[in-house]
């Protein structure tokens, strides 16, 4: 405890008033971070001011364009966020709408539809059908659209111990696994994959149950990591899994079957904070502007989009 | 107000009628938490004494690391325990990650800083002048060290509740190096803080406060038995 209380002592006023004054710079700097996160903010494009030798501050010159900022919670699912898509997306709506700055909350389509009913969210990017079909149904929303859709496959160890490659029916293979007793992850969090899963469950008519059936109730990302170190299968969307192959070791192994497709519905939410900022990006992400970066995202580095979309 | 009723209500009746699932989770917890909470005194009691004790250049620097300690983010050390455990990692081989024993690692290792550094500074307090009496009384230097110990107790009981209060309340490196993971056939790796976190990702605020309730009451009885042990009557039998 001793260690360090020398800078307190014997050391002379010279030593305080130093380390006053770097206290003193940290919390003014954590004050103006603070200040800095508030809901609302105004960002001014100053012109660049002309300090040539003008002592003074206050002539430096005046804002020429300010636009009023708010902030847009965005509420979407994991697999989204994992696949790298609002790396490219957000920016690209921020741009076109720059009174409007996003703030991605990716959680389960469960969660995110929950926080469309609580209005913590304005507006909502989910692939979970049923659900979405309900959100409407109850009054959180007018309308629902269709935005894009996605793949999903079943992955799992190059052994495959429940020989399932190349099966054509994506629950014909699950009934192997479940027959084989082979290691399986499943996320059962109620996302949009969790639920694809349980219907593809119920088609090949098995009630997936035993110590080789585990349940991580993570995201996409962690729970592919999940039955990388198991060696286990999962389904999984085919953009998180493109987006983290090199860290995994899981192989593709049923895919192209109609019934593992998955598709993507935007809604805005009725009331909600930023109903309008809500509005903007469903309205955006439905036009050819969005559409188009949708369609071009993740040709370049893996030869094909992750997201085909449909709203055109 | 509606949601928080309805939360402990929930609570409620998970708790008079718990499920196998409930149970399990608790069972976890508790067998997870108490084994590295065990550990961490094992080896963070007598490192914490040797620290407390001697007068040298390295316990400068060694009490200073063990303070820093104090400050580690779990989700570093989950980070570091999920690298040295992966299947790329040094200790691959042994298959650890996403089991129970990954997350006893890696609460051991988030709890021995506070364990370590509590003794340290109970065991510091102690005045010198008692080990040195008590050695020049003809006491052995075992028997010497612990009369020291027995006077720094109290203190030492500190050192077992902050142990348990940075582990049990955890969640960043449980779900990190344990998965969240749990069987039709029985808990794997859930822990009632994870349990929280996936219920309230899911949407299901209520059992997610359900599960917060009984966390809350657990960490309330265990620190109710250990504080009555330190300071209330029932401490009489730990006093000389």
């Amino acid at each position: 405890m001793k260690v360090g209380m020398g800078i307190w002592r014997g050391r002379g006023r010279w030593a305080s008033v130093l380390w006053l004054s770097v206290a003193a710079v940290l919390i003014v700097g954590l004050l103006a971070a603070l200040v800095g996160c508030g809901r609302s903010t105004t960002v001014t494009t100053a012109a660049p001011a002309e300090t040539t030798t003008s002592a003074a501050p206050e002539t430096t010159a005046p804002p020429t364009t300010a636009v009023q900022v708010s902030d847009m919670v965005l509420a979407s699912t994991t697999s989204t966020q994992d696949s790298g898509l609002f790396d490219v997306l957000i920016p690209a709506f921020e741009t076109d709408n720059p009174q409007y700055k996003v703030k991605v909350i990716a959680v389960g389509s469960g969660e995110a539809i929950k926080m469309g009913e609580t209005k913590d969210a304005d507006v909502l990017l989910v692939h979970s059908p049923a659900a979405e079909k309900k959100f409407v149904e109850d009054g959180f929303a007018t309308e629902r659209k269709d935005v894009m859709y996605n793949d999903f496959l079943i992955v799992g160890p190059a052994s495959d111990p429940a020989k399932i490659k190349g099966t054509p029916v994506a629950a014909d293979a699950l009934k192997a696994i479940s027959d084989a007793q082979a290691t399986m992850i499943t996320r059962d969090d109620k996302s949009g994959t969790a639920t694809k899963e349980a219907t593809l469950w119920k088609q090949a008519g098995v009630t997936p149950s035993g110590a080789w059936y585990q349940a991580t109730g993570q995201g996409m990302g962690e729970s592919l990591k999940v039955a990388s170190e198991k060696q286990g299968y999962i389904l999984t969307d085919r953009a998180t899994y493109l987006n983290l192959n090199d860290s995994l070791d899981l192989v593709p192994l049923v895919e192209g079957d109609k019934a593992l497709y998955n598709q993507y519905g935007v809604i805005v939410v009725t009331g909600a904070n930023n109903e309008a900022g809500g509005q903007a990006f469903s309205d955006w992400i439905v036009s050819p502007a969005g559409q188009g970066v949708i369609e071009t995202y993740g040709v370049e580095k893996y030869g094909q989009p992750l997201f085909i979309p449909t709203a055109m | 107000m509606g949601i928080f009723w309805d939360a402990i209500r929930q609570a409620v009746e998970l708790l008079t009628s718990p499920s196998g699932y409930v149970r399990q989770v608790i069972a976890v917890t508790l067998s997870v938490n108490g084994l590295a909470v065990l550990i961490a005194l094992f080896l963070g009691i007598p490192f914490g004494t040797w620290l407390g004790l001697t007068r040298n250049r390295a316990r400068g620097l060694l009490a200073t690391l063990v303070n820093t300690g104090l400050f580690l983010p779990p989700v570093v050390v989950g980070l570091f325990v999920v690298m040295s455990l992966s299947r790329s990692g040094p200790l691959g081989s042994l298959g650890l990650l996403y089991t129970r024993s990954a997350i006893v690692i890696a609460e051991v290792l988030l709890a021995m800083p506070y364990v370590t550094a509590i003794t340290m500074v109970a065991i510091g307090a102690v005045p010198r002048e008692l080990r040195l009496q008590a050695l020049g009384l003809g006491a052995s230097r075992s028997q010497a060290l612990w009369q020291v110990m027995r006077d720094a107790r109290l203190a030492l009981m500190a050192a077992v509740l902050a142990g348990l209060g940075s582990i049990m309340s955890e969640v960043g490196a449980a779900m990190m190096v344990g998965g969240n993971i749990a069987t039709t056939s029985g808990n794997d790796t859930r822990t009632l803080t994870t349990a929280i976190v996936q219920e309230t990702r899911i949407g299901n605020y209520a059992t997610a406060m359900a599960f917060s309730l009984i966390l809350m009451g657990i960490v309330f009885a265990i620190v109710l038995i250990l504080t009555r042990a330190q300071q209330g009557r029932q401490g009489r039998w730990l006093r000389s």
